[in-house]
């Protein structure tokens, strides 16, 4: 008995081993191109920024104080980097509006696919795809030739005789926002799309059965029921849009900078590298601390449940 | 029950539905019309005209720059599908094992860093391996675009993988066929539309990239956004239009081919 056990063990171990192998090409380029090069740029935070870029290797906590503080040029006291906070709070803030506004818009376009009939689902699922394959920066220049001032939704306006001047969209905070919905609204769509396809009406049946109205029918059962694609979704939206590059920098002009281009300022004119990583590191932290709040919710949803 | 009560209906759900579908093609489709625009600028319509297709094409920087995104997503995406198709056949169909959820998080860890991160650190580490190898050609660009489209291909490919009947490979595993005969005559053909969806997948989104490769690129290496958000930052001529048109149809027939595939192995 016990020989074949060890045969078991044996063969499974070998089994397991041929398996590392098959994956490691996919886990050899993740580590190279995606993973490893992080920890490069956790160093770098610590270092000394070189006088043409790049650094030198010598340990400073400067670029650290810099994400939050300026040191006063004359008499070295430290002082809150408002330009900074600024960035910060405009990145968090349009982040989270995008997340809420494209779960607003995308809900119902989600339930909407979903109610459709066999046939006709496959054409609104076509028709939502096509946007999440096409290119982001098309999408933003899109976008940005129907906001301008010169653009179809002003002209619309002033010829409806709503407005006399072209409304300043472009190059604003707004428009920064109208754009992150419009490219990333895709991204909420198909996860909560995938979560209520499967939805067993029978449920909302029986809600109203009880008596149920409509809206609560909604908050109580067809909400709890689509919550993994709401979270999915949340999440594919938040990420990059908190670290978005293109979207404020064809629609926000050079003004209103979000971390992004704060991160891009930094490797590039700004010739601070350590400064740079710093800020990276921060956008990580940001997005990490959300994750983390989403899978503590979500287990100790889970706990009560069982 | 009322007559007409529909369980399924929410009250304006459908309006915001078909608004949310009219707004994501608007503004494209008016992207598009203007390509057609004879006018210098994309303001005022001066009447259909070819002409802004016929400056993109007489473009050597733009001709150079689609050449070379053609280049990178055909290698990047062959490249991630293999190792994707590879590490997806590591992963599933089997009991677990030591490290089979590490090998799973480790795969699907680039989606979860933005971007921008991800940019600024291959920025760093090719601007070090320039220094020390001297090499600066167009291969930080395919490991960079390589690693980014793995977990995009990796998903579609494992879902396949677990809705796939074992029983087949075990049949033919029964009539004594060679554990690589098997794969190569069973296994890859009943996998073969999730493998070409992934590649169709990395490839697009090879082609779309605009950060990672804005960063990593060295001087001269623009591929076709890149060079598109540098003429767009710079102001816009109905010439990006015309571009974006051309490869707007691309997306379709590539989104339309997958369509077809995975409607096929359904």
């Amino acid at each position: 008995m016990t020989s074949a056990n060890d045969l078991t063990t044996k063969l499974e171990a070998v089994d397991a081993r041929r398996r590392w192998l098959l994956a490691s090409p996919a886990l050899l380029t993740i580590f190279l191109a995606a993973i490893g090069p992080l920890f490069i740029v956790l160093a770098y935070s610590f270092l000394t920024p070189g006088d043409y870029g790049d650094v030198k290797w010598q340990f400073s906590p400067d670029a650290w104080i810099g994400v939050f503080f300026e040191r006063d040029i004359f008499d070295d006291t430290l002082s809150l980097a408002t330009a900074h906070v600024d960035i910060f709070w405009r990145s968090v803030k349009l982040a989270l509006i995008t997340t809420v506004a494209t779960l607003f818009f995308g809900f119902p376009t989600a339930y909407f696919m979903a109610t459709r009939n066999e046939r006709s689902r496959d054409l609104w699922q076509f028709l939502i795809t096509i946007p999440f394959w096409t290119n982001l920066l098309i999408r933003t220049l899109a976008i940005l030739q129907i906001i301008r001032n010169e653009g179809i939704l002003n002209t619309a306006l002033i010829k409806l005789g709503m407005i006399q001047e072209p409304i300043q969209i472009l190059f604003t905070d707004t428009a920064i926002l109208i754009g992150m919905v419009y490219v990333y609204l895709p991204l909420m769509v198909l996860p909560i799309y995938a979560s209520l396809e499967r939805l067993d009406f029978r449920l909302v049946e029986a809600g109203y059965d009880l008596y149920a109205t409509r809206w609560r029918v909604l908050r109580k059962i067809i909400l709890p029921l689509a919550k993994p694609g709401i979270i999915a979704g949340s999440i594919l939206v938040f990420i990059p849009a908190i670290g978005a590059f293109v979207s404020p920098s064809v629609l926000g002009g050079g003004k209103n900078m979000m971390f992004s281009n704060l991160i891009e300022l930094q490797f590039g004119q700004g010739r601070n590298w350590p400064l740079g990583s710093a800020l990276s590191i921060t956008v990580m932290i940001i997005v990490m601390a959300a994750l983390l709040v989403y899978v503590r919710n979500n287990s100790a949803k889970d706990e009560r449940h069982a | 029950m009322r007559k007409g009560f529909s369980v399924r209906h929410q009250p304006g759900f459908t309006a915001i539905a078909i608004a949310c579908f009219a707004l994501l093609y608007l503004p494209v489709v008016t992207l598009v019309v203007y390509a057609f625009n004879s006018a210098p600028s994309v303001a005022a319509w001066g009447g259909f005209s070819l002409h802004w297709f016929e400056v993109a094409l007489t473009n050597s920087d733009v001709i150079d720059a689609s050449v070379r995104s053609f280049q990178i997503a055909t290698v990047a995406a062959t490249l991630a599908t293999v190792f994707a198709t590879m590490a997806a056949l590591a992963t599933t169909r089997t009991r677990r094992y030591r490290g089979q959820t590490f090998i799973y998080a480790f795969i699907n860890q680039p989606l979860m860093v933005p971007e921008i991160v991800t940019a600024v650190a291959l920025l760093i580490i090719v601007a070090q391996l320039k220094a020390v190898t001297g090499y600066s050609g167009l291969g930080y660009l395919i490991a960079a675009h390589t690693a980014f489209c793995i977990p995009f291909a990796y998903l579609p490919i494992r879902a396949r993988l677990e809705n796939m009947d074992l029983s087949l490979e075990r049949a033919a595993a029964d009539l004594y066929a060679k554990p690589l005969y098997t794969f190569r005559r069973v296994t890859l053909p009943l996998l073969w539309p999730g493998i070409l969806g992934a590649f169709m997948l990395a490839f697009v989104l090879s082609l779309d990239d605009v950060v990672i490769t804005e960063f990593v690129k060295s001087g001269g290496q623009d591929t076709l956004p890149t060079y598109m958000l540098g003429q767009i930052r710079r102001g816009i001529t109905p010439e990006m239009n015309a571009i974006s048109t051309a490869f707007l149809l691309l997306s379709v027939v590539i989104v339309t081919l997958f369509f077809v595939v995975s409607r096929k192995c359904t």
